[in-house]
């Protein structure tokens, strides 16, 4: 029996940034059902690598495959619909938290969704955010409650996988709880998923995830990858 | 044409010359630092009108298609420098979109004036083509550097918005659509403007201008009224050119935004 394709592979993939390597040869894979840290250094290209991973950022050589099939551009709103990237510092819209919420379903790609107000304060309540909160102007959120939006926006689209970048940089300690067991109950809810997680704290990253990969930079010039199995 | 008005002497020019002496003297006593540029200003002024006086005259009596055109031409470039130089960032081909924006949205609109409005004969009277060519590109330089300077500050301050749009699913004319909106929207607002007032609050230039030559206002006021839809028709046909050239070129089709092409011009430069 063959495996099913990785939801989203990396292969030879590359960056290079005014002349400097960095990061190369760089192979990943997420699996339906993975979570995986990434972790290393500050400036090591840990965010560079996940807008990357969405084509965000152009990249020099290698290969991105969704579920198998090389990212091409007619399909690139759909991949991005599919694989959905969560910068640290969120950008909301003007308006209130329920207008930021339901915005993105206003794009052509999810047409065929709806915004439910009751699934996202589900997903708030999980979070143990009071119902109020929809109502509050996006204007007047801290950076965590800020990160909080972003990510039940993100999970209201229902992607296959979320590229998470630090998500709890700026909670508390509760919250950050609060944050990791909606993540892993949102990741076994369905078999087809996966996250991909940086993170600064080791014991985070081994609380929630499976595996991790560390980007490290050695030189200037060259990088290293390992791939660390629990 | 006949001409009722007076013909001004060098010394009555001169004498106007000394009403900048208020400044000046505002500029010292306040200590405003201004009063080399005004010096600068007005010797520039003087010199460029000369100059561009003793042009017209030339291009007067030899009323040829290909001189008229090479003027025209020269307006245009001298226009989309300028435009680009009111702006605060560039990127590589800016002067290049400039110019293919205000050369034409001001040769499609004055010379669809110049034919089948005005029908002048020849089309490339001087007389007709190049005050109305200047008046159109002055305005369309206006709305052009107003809507792409709107359209690359949305792209530095919005980064963050658009790039969570576009991470979300958007196709980049959905990440897009709100700025080059608002961008157009901005180079429009001073015709808009003008016309809104226009007859009330000021009397247009040209309108002034044939009124001291000896027109009847109510020809006059025809007059203005054709100048005021080329105005308005060049500007929205220039400012969305250049949005557009813009957006394809900060907003990439593998659906990135390439904010990286845009950097601060280096340092403030003075405008044409």
């Amino acid at each position: 029996m063959t495996q099913p394709a990785p939801l989203l592979e990396a292969t030879d993939l590359s960056c290079t940034i005014a002349g400097r390597n960095v990061w190369q040869d760089l192979h990943l894979q997420l699996n339906a059902g993975e979570g995986v840290g990434v972790t290393g250094p500050s400036g090591s290209g840990k965010t560079l690598l996940l807008r990357t991973l969405v084509g965000l950022n152009p990249w020099g050589e290698g290969k991105i495959l969704w579920r198998g099939e090389p990212i091409a551009l007619p399909k690139l709103t759909a991949f991005r619909a599919d694989i959905i990237y969560l910068p640290q510092r969120p950008s909301l819209p003007d308006g209130s938290v329920e207008t930021a919420l339901a915005a993105p379903f206003e794009l052509s790609i999810h047409r065929d969704k709806r915004f439910s107000r009751p699934e996202a304060l589900e997903y708030l309540k999980a979070l143990a955010v009071e119902g109020a909160f929809l109502d509050q102007d996006t204007a007047s959120l801290s950076g965590g409650e800020a990160q909080l939006v972003s990510l039940v926006r993100a999970m209201l689209l229902k992607p296959s996988v979320l590229l998470l970048d630090e998500p709890t940089a700026s909670l508390d300690g509760t919250r950050v709880r609060q944050v990791e067991s909606l993540l892993s109950n949102w990741l076994h809810a369905k078999p087809e998923r996966a996250f991909a997680y940086i993170s600064h704290d080791p014991e985070q990253i081994e609380r929630l995830c499976s595996r991790h990969i560390r980007i490290g930079t050695q030189t200037e010039t060259s990088t290293t990858l390992e791939a660390i199995s629990p | 044409m006949t001409s009722h008005y007076l013909n001004l002497s060098l010394w009555q020019v001169g004498g106007a010359t000394a009403l900048i002496l208020t400044n000046m003297a505002i500029s010292v006593a306040l200590r405003l630092g201004l009063a080399r540029t005004l010096l600068i200003a007005s010797v520039r002024m003087i010199v460029q009108l000369l100059l561009i006086g003793v042009i017209l005259q030339y291009l007067f009596a030899l009323e040829h298609p290909l001189a008229v055109t090479g003027v025209g031409l020269v307006m245009v470039l001298l226009a989309s420098f300028a435009a680009v130089n009111r702006t605060q960032r560039r990127f590589r081909d800016i002067y290049w979109h400039s110019f293919i924006a205000v050369f034409s949205a001001s040769f499609v609109v004055t010379g669809l004036a110049l034919l089948g409005i005005l029908q002048v004969k020849p089309w490339f009277n001087p007389q007709y083509a190049i005050p109305l060519l200047g008046m159109v590109l002055g305005n369309v330089l206006t709305g052009i550097s107003l809507g792409l300077d709107h359209f690359m500050e949305g792209v530095a301050r919005e980064r963050g918005l658009i790039e969570t749009q576009l991470a979300l699913g958007a196709t980049r004319w959905e990440a897009a659509h709100g700025l080059t909106s608002a961008s157009l929207r901005t180079g429009l607002i001073p015709t808009v403007n003008a016309m809104m007032v226009m007859g009330v609050v000021s009397l247009p230039g040209m309108m002034t201008g044939q009124i001291l030559a000896g027109a009847a206002p109510a020809a006059a006021v025809r007059y203005q009224i054709v100048i005021m839809f080329m105005i308005a028709a060049a500007t929205a046909l220039g400012t969305l050119m250049v949005v557009m050239l813009a957006y394809r070129t900060l907003f990439s089709p593998n659906l990135q935004l390439r904010s990286d092409r845009l950097y601060k011009r280096e340092k403030a430069g003075k405008s044409v």
